[in-house]
């Protein structure tokens, strides 16, 4: 008998405009020491589905509208609420996303830790402390001793995911449900985390639900594979089938978004656009202490039409890299010539003229665009400050603009929180090509989006960047997503150029050990091959 | 954090300074005299008086002797209580404003607290909306109407508590607390409930319920310590608040407390009063935003890093 077996399961949510279906009648198994996994995008209720057999949605607006989940020969959907609190966090536990905002800011690791174990264990607070430091071992902390009365803030995101890996494992639980666990980490750190998962669940021949909206990333780990679309279940199979044999039209499109082959390499000869040399960008200097050398003496040049890729982990430097080239950040020391003008001796009129030619889209559309503006008003902005538009013209502009970036005229009127993140992506490119630039940086502008989104704005600016000749730096951590839109690649690590080469040379003939060590993160690497 | 408390004491100096400066000049600006009254007084007496007090040097040299005076910790002689400086009615003063203000506080805090906690268990409900309308009466509703309210009601209605006094009667600090608490309970249960809302709505509540604690460990063990932040950083302006606008209760009341001294200070024109209750509750002020701020900081693991660090 399966460890879970949920039947017919239906979630609606009571809204405003009435009710909406969020999962529809689905039914899957997950036995134990069996990871299945539950892709779909954004929306697609996955999340929603597994939440309500734990009785973790706000009720109202969501209600249970039929379907069983038995655990153990328990139905979960029929129990209440006192006995499923039994059943949380001892029998059934959870990891979360977003391990920045899970854990809570004002209570040390130590502390939450423990409280599961005190709690259903019924064991002393000294003895439950015990299993933790081992625990906490276990799950690759260093000096677990050291660490365990430290607060999250303390930890780097993935150390923040250890300690929730080690808080869901503190009662040995039978099912663990992961949502997204490493959707907000880079790609290394991914790795390293669903290795951790993987293991782990092995060890202890646990049952594992792992949602994801990414299917490479549970190409290597799941043994069962559920396809959600709209609170549908469209496909489900194991492994191999879902990956060799996909029948669904919405599976295929999934696979298909996976970034995957390296952008064909132009011969042309051009000339530089942005020759950099010796750059420099330190924080935090004075007083005697050490500085922060975020960029340490970095040299390169972009050619006029070319996209560069820029690749490392968090703290690797690469987004302070493109502020530099901006004028975003102070630069220390250095050289950054564009069109032959030095842009660091710029001041005054003279810098807001280069700024005009030199534009930014950032990773987070939610929160680099301004709430209160409507997209008309975003869009004209830059328009009439940089005198592109008249007043009279500028309607014409702003309708133009949607029309590249894919957007509808008719959404002209509304405001940021009207639109999906792939559709904000879409304005804040639209506003960032307003000026008609030159040269763009584009900082991790797909991290933040689902793969197939992410396939769609990648290939938008691919296309956008041809129509408008334009010159791209494209910050990432994902080597595969920079793979697929860069020319050449450049691999960063510590503020330093380690490698640098066409994305075909790196991804065949790696030659240095950290270059070696991102092409092993990338998730899937070896049955999407 | 010493550091921290170092700077911040420093930056009260000029401030202070400023309030002093101010307050100065004002009371020299406004019309009439400490000496002036309905009775002609002979001018010899009054320049005689003017000349003991300093009032005959030109302005400056009675500002910087009053700032030296101040550096020895001196407020100066009263105008209107001959014989007794301005130190001596503070500290006569303030024992029984400082006691009003702190069971106020008392108040405002438990009072408040708990009604805006309780409210934001259930947002948009009648456990809401009730405690909450309450809240917005108490906020609008002046401390010189809420107080003969009360009295009226427990006092000379029900005739459960004393109407007047402080100290002479068991229960006769009740209702002045009461009074002067209320505005204050109202706020901090808005506080609360906008502080406990955010924290409810946060991912580690989610992680909490997911460990399977029951609710009230959820909100008392991982959302009252966030929530009640911005409550303890309201604190310090309170309690300064409250010793501040304690007269309208202790004349209501008739607590013999700093409040009353300070008012008819000003009707008096008694500039050394005016001055040295000023410079005395400013430093107050001052202090209790300081002790607030790091409180709120000792509260939040973050932001004490920071400090521990500077």
């Amino acid at each position: 008998m399966a460890l879970l077996s949920v039947r017919d399961l239906q979630v609606d949510f009571t809204t405003r405009n009435g009710r909406v279906t969020a999962v529809n009648k689905i039914s899957f198994d997950v036995e134990s020491g069996k990871i299945t996994a539950i892709i779909g995008e954004s929306g697609s209720g996955k999340s929603v589905a597994c939440y309500s057999l734990l009785g973790l949605l706000p009720s109202p607006p969501a209600s249970v509208e039929c379907g069983t989940a038995l655990f153990e020969g328990r139905d979960l959907l029929a129990m209440s609420e006192a006995q499923l609190r039994e059943i949380r966090g001892r029998d059934i536990a959870m990891i979360f996303q977003d391990p920045m905002t899970c854990l809570n800011p004002y209570m040390t690791v130590g502390d939450q830790l423990v409280e599961p174990l005190v709690y259903h264990g019924k064991v002393s607070k000294a003895v439950a402390r015990e299993r933790a430091l081992e625990l906490l071992g276990e799950v690759g902390m260093r000096e677990p001793a050291a660490t365990i009365d430290q607060y999250p803030h303390q930890f780097s995101g993935g150390m923040r995911q250890r300690v929730m890996i080690a808080m869901a494992l503190i009662n040995e639980p039978k099912l663990l449900i992961a949502d997204e666990p490493t959707t907000a980490l880079d790609v290394t750190i991914q790795a390293q985390i669903l290795k951790l998962v993987a293991e782990l669940q092995h060890k202890r021949n646990i049952g594992v639900i792992f949602i994801s909206h990414d299917l490479s990333v549970v190409a290597d780990i799941a043994d069962e594979i559920v396809v959600m679309e709209k609170g549908q279940l469209v496909e489900r199979g194991d492994r191999a089938a879902i990956f060799e044999r996909a029948q669904h039209p919405y599976t295929r499109k999934l696979l298909d978004a996976i970034p995957a082959g390296s952008k064909a390499v132009s011969s042309e000869a051009r000339d530089d656009l942005i020759t950099v040399s010796h750059l420099c960008t330190w924080f935090g200097q004075g007083r005697g202490r050490e500085p922060l050398r975020a960029v340490d003496d970095v040299s390169f040049t972009i050619q006029r039409g070319e996209v560069l890729g820029l690749v490392g982990e968090s703290g690797s430097g690469k987004s302070t890299i493109g502020r530099s080239l901006l004028r975003l950040v102070p630069i220390t020391s250095g050289e950054v010539l564009f069109d032959g003008t030095d842009v660091t001796a710029l001041e005054g009129v003279a810098l807001k003229q280069m700024r005009r030619r030199m534009q930014m889209i950032f990773q987070d559309p939610y929160a680099s665009l301004n709430p209160r503006m409507s997209v008309y008003d975003a869009l004209a902005e830059p328009l009439l400050l940089h005198g592109i538009e008249s007043r009279k013209t500028v309607e014409q502009g702003v309708l133009k603009l949607m029309d590249d970036v894919g957007l509808a005229r008719a959404f002209v009127r509304k405001y940021p929180h009207e639109f999906s993140g792939g559709q904000r992506q879409r304005i804040a490119i639209g506003r960032a090509l307003a000026t008609r630039p030159e040269f763009v940086v584009a900082d991790e502008p797909v991290s933040a989006l689902d793969v197939t989104i992410q396939a769609q704005i990648l290939d938008l600016m691919l296309e956008l960047g041809r129509e408008y000749g334009l010159t791209m730096l494209f910050v990432s951590h994902d080597l595969a997503v920079v793979r697929h839109i860069a020319d050449r690649i450049l691999v960063l690590y510590k503020g330093k150029v380690v490698e640098q080469g066409t994305g075909e040379a790196l991804f065949e003939r790696p030659q240095q050990e950290y270059t070696r060590q991102l092409l092993q993160s990338i998730p899937g690497r070896l049955l999407l091959a | 954090m010493w550091r921290f408390v170092g700077g911040r004491l420093l930056q009260a100096i000029p401030v202070i300074l400023a309030v002093i400066t101010v307050t100065f000049f004002l009371v020299r600006i406004a019309p009439g005299g400490p000496f002036d009254s309905e009775k002609a007084v002979i001018p010899e007496v009054k320049a005689a008086l003017e000349a003991q007090y300093r009032l005959d040097l030109p302005l400056g040299q009675q500002y910087l002797a009053y700032l030296s005076d101040l550096a020895r910790g001196e407020l100066g002689p009263s105008f209107k209580y001959p014989g007794r400086s301005v130190n001596e009615l503070i500290a006569a003063g303030l024992p029984a404003t400082a006691e009003l203000g702190a069971y106020a506080l008392l108040v405002a805090v438990l009072l408040g607290g708990l009604a805006g906690v309780f409210a934001s268990l259930k947002p948009n409900s009648a456990q809401d909306y009730i405690p909450m309308s309450v809240a917005m009466i108490g906020i609008c509703m002046p401390t010189f109407l809420l107080g003969p309210l009360l009295v009226l009601v427990f006092g000379i209605h029900l005739e459960w508590l004393p109407v007047s006094g402080w100290g002479d009667m068991p229960g006769d600090k009740i209702l002045p607390s009461l009074t002067l608490g209320a505005a204050y309970a109202a706020y901090i249960a808005r506080l609360s409930r906008a502080g406990m809302l955010e924290v409810m709505s946060q991912d580690y509540i989610r992680t909490a319920r997911a460990k399977g604690l029951p609710e009230w460990q959820v909100v008392t063990r991982h959302a009252l310590r966030g929530g009640l932040i911005p409550v303890v950083a309201f604190l310090g302006p309170a309690f300064a608040g409250l010793l501040a606008g304690s007269f309208v209760v202790e004349t209501i009341f008739q607590i013999p407390g700093l409040g009353r001294f300070y008012v008819q200070a000003a009707f008096n024109r008694d500039y050394t009063m005016i001055l040295g209750t000023t410079v005395f509750l400013s430093t107050l002020i001052v202090l209790f935003n300081l002790l607030s701020d790091i409180l709120a900081a000792w509260l939040n693991p973050r932001l004490r890093a920071q400090y521990g660090e500077a």
